[in-house]
């Protein structure tokens, strides 16, 4: 396995497993969000208590869901890139983070959206809203503090740590529903041998799941292409894609 | 390595009782912060006494965040950093003692001062003995976390606000658990539990952080 | 479909402010994230781009310099 994941180190052949990849995420992932949500917001039957306001739920849990798997998944690339010294493993961590904040903000937002018409408000301090809440700081530390540095090498080690250190943070955001009980409802789909929702409500919530993770690893690919071009500048390849990707109008 | 540990460890002492307008500051500071929680929120003593134990800790995490900087400031610049990476010693032995040093220079004297803290927030025995022992057990966890994050920090020219923007979202199990105990202790409930997942972190952040510290001096020193 | 008309699709059972605020703005966030990418890495290779042409510039200046030095000390 180690002969064939090696070369994809050197950050020539990363790239173009990433050009590779890029389509296979990112039109398929769209597909899915697309047929997910219209499902869900069209077609799903009504909820008998919550109304048509449930519909919320086809974004709010794929994106809470998903907003701490890419955490996790950050700290594992931290871990390969400071075990292994792997230089593409901490712009794979890098390249994360952005949009794992964009989706705890997007969760954050429903939640609000969706807290409003079901208890009265936009915020409560609820369990798991503030350990969403708390979830963006974590990735916006990480993101500043790899903003901080000149070198991105040092950067991106400075980065990991961080964001191993704040891993620590999420099986405890995890399992604050059952430490601190309060007014959020329980989780809905990790039960499968019970579910508490009806499977025509399910389908359409498991592709929106399934369409947001391939919208995130799309968005992961297309900034670790930009991380890998930010660290080569000088290299002679990333000249050519350069003149390739720009045509050569004003060739040197 | 015993020679070069005990060393260090005195040398620390040593400039950290030199300094002492320096190690006095973050104290006067907390003190200060807890003044202006009675003349903002006004001084009945139920409500001091429902806030006490989250000022308290609020306090304790601000005060501590602007003496964390010292901890590897001072070796960072002057080079000592770099002759103790190159000493051939454990990095990650050397970032323990430090982290010790700064623990018993910088919160041993909070836990000290806190019966005055109790006593101004007015706090019952029983919380106040609840409090004290989520100082003990919780301060060591400050510095430990912290100090990944000042070695992050610590060749950034303002690493300053960042040091807290990184750390203030990983104190906040420790806020909760801390000053939960001190509620439950307000209402004669046990609190062993919030007290042992406390210690569970600190035995977590004993075991795995002076590597991790070791780790991002090295980053920071490149 | 769950609902009678258009117009009942688009109310939400009352709940019009709440789904399409929900659905509005992930969609906008969703579009940022990716929009900005994208700038960046066109951004990321125009400026390579300039940078390399740079140096070369530099490294021909560098050349002529010295061919120029090697003349002069030959000439005098």
């Amino acid at each position: 396995m180690w002969k064939w994941l090696h070369p994809y180190a050197k950050p020539e052949r990363a790239y173009q497993l990433c050009v590779t990849l890029q389509p296979y995420f990112l039109w398929p992932g769209i597909l899915c969000l697309l047929v997910g949500s219209l499902w869900g917001l069209a077609f799903a039957p009504q909820d008998y208590q919550q109304g048509d306001s449930f519909r919320i739920i086809y974004i709010h849990v794929p994106s809470a869901i998903l907003s701490m798997s890419t955490y996790v998944a950050m700290a594992v690339a931290a871990l390969v890139g400071i075990v292994w010294q792997w230089r593409t493993a901490f712009m794979a961590m890098i390249a994360m983070a952005p949009v794992g904040a964009v989706i705890t903000f997007i969760a954050l937002f429903t939640g609000a959206a969706w807290g409003k018409p079901m208890w009265g408000t936009w915020w409560v301090w609820d369990a798991r809203l503030t350990s969403e809440l708390i979830l963006l700081f974590l990735y916006l530390g990480v993101i500043a503090l790899y903003g901080a540095f000149e070198d991105k090498q040092q950067a991106g080690k400075a980065a990991g740590v961080m964001a191993l250190v704040g891993v620590v943070n999420v099986p405890i955001i995890h399992y604050s529903v059952e430490w601190w009980n309060t007014l959020h409802q329980g989780a809905t789909i990790s039960k499968f041998d019970k579910p508490s929702i009806a499977p025509e409500m399910l389908w359409p919530l498991l592709i929106a799941l399934l369409g947001l993770a391939l919208f995130i690893a799309a968005v992961t690919v297309m900034r670790m292409k930009n991380e890998i071009i930010r660290r080569e500048y000088h290299r002679p390849w990333v000249k050519d894609l350069a003149a390739r990707a720009l045509g050569d109008d004003h060739a040197v | 390595m015993n020679t070069l540990i005990n060393g260090i460890f005195k040398r620390d002492m040593a400039l950290a009782f030199r300094q002492r307008s320096e190690l006095a500051q973050p104290l006067m500071f907390l003190l200060m912060v807890i003044t202006l929680f009675p003349l903002g929120i006004g001084p009945g003593p139920v409500t001091l006494q429902k806030i006490g134990p989250g000022v308290i800790w609020i306090a304790a995490i601000l005060s501590s965040l602007l003496a964390m900087e010292r901890l590897f400031r001072d070796d960072f610049w002057d080079g000592s950093l770099e002759q103790y990476m190159l000493s051939g010693q454990s990095v990650a032995a050397i970032a323990a003692i430090k982290v010790l040093v700064h623990w018993l220079v910088s919160f041993l004297p909070l836990v000290l001062f806190s019966p005055l803290l109790a006593l101004f927030l007015n706090l019952t025995v029983d919380m106040y003995v609840a409090l004290m022992l989520t100082l003990v057990l919780g301060t060591p966890l400050l510095s430990l976390v912290g100090a990944i994050a000042v070695g992050l920090t610590v060749g950034l020219q303002r690493g300053g606000v960042l040091l807290a923007l990184l750390l203030i979202p990983v104190f906040i199990p420790l806020l909760i658990f801390a000053t939960s105990a001190v509620d439950s202790a307000a209402l004669q409930l046990p609190y062993r539990a919030q007290l042992a997942i406390i210690g569970a972190m600190l035995m977590l952040a004993m075991a795995t952080a002076p590597f991790a510290i070791a780790y991002a001096l090295k980053v920071s020193q490149n | 479909m769950q609902f009678d008309s258009l117009q009942a699709f688009f109310a939400m059972g009352g709940y019009a402010l709440y789904v399409w605020l929900s659905f509005g703005v992930s969609l906008l966030a969703l579009v940022w994230v990716v929009a900005d990418s994208a700038s960046a890495h066109k951004k990321l290779l125009r400026n390579a781009r300039e940078e390399q042409a740079r140096q070369s510039r530099i490294a021909a200046a560098r050349k002529a310099q010295t061919v120029q030095s090697e003349s002069e000390q030959t000439g005098s």
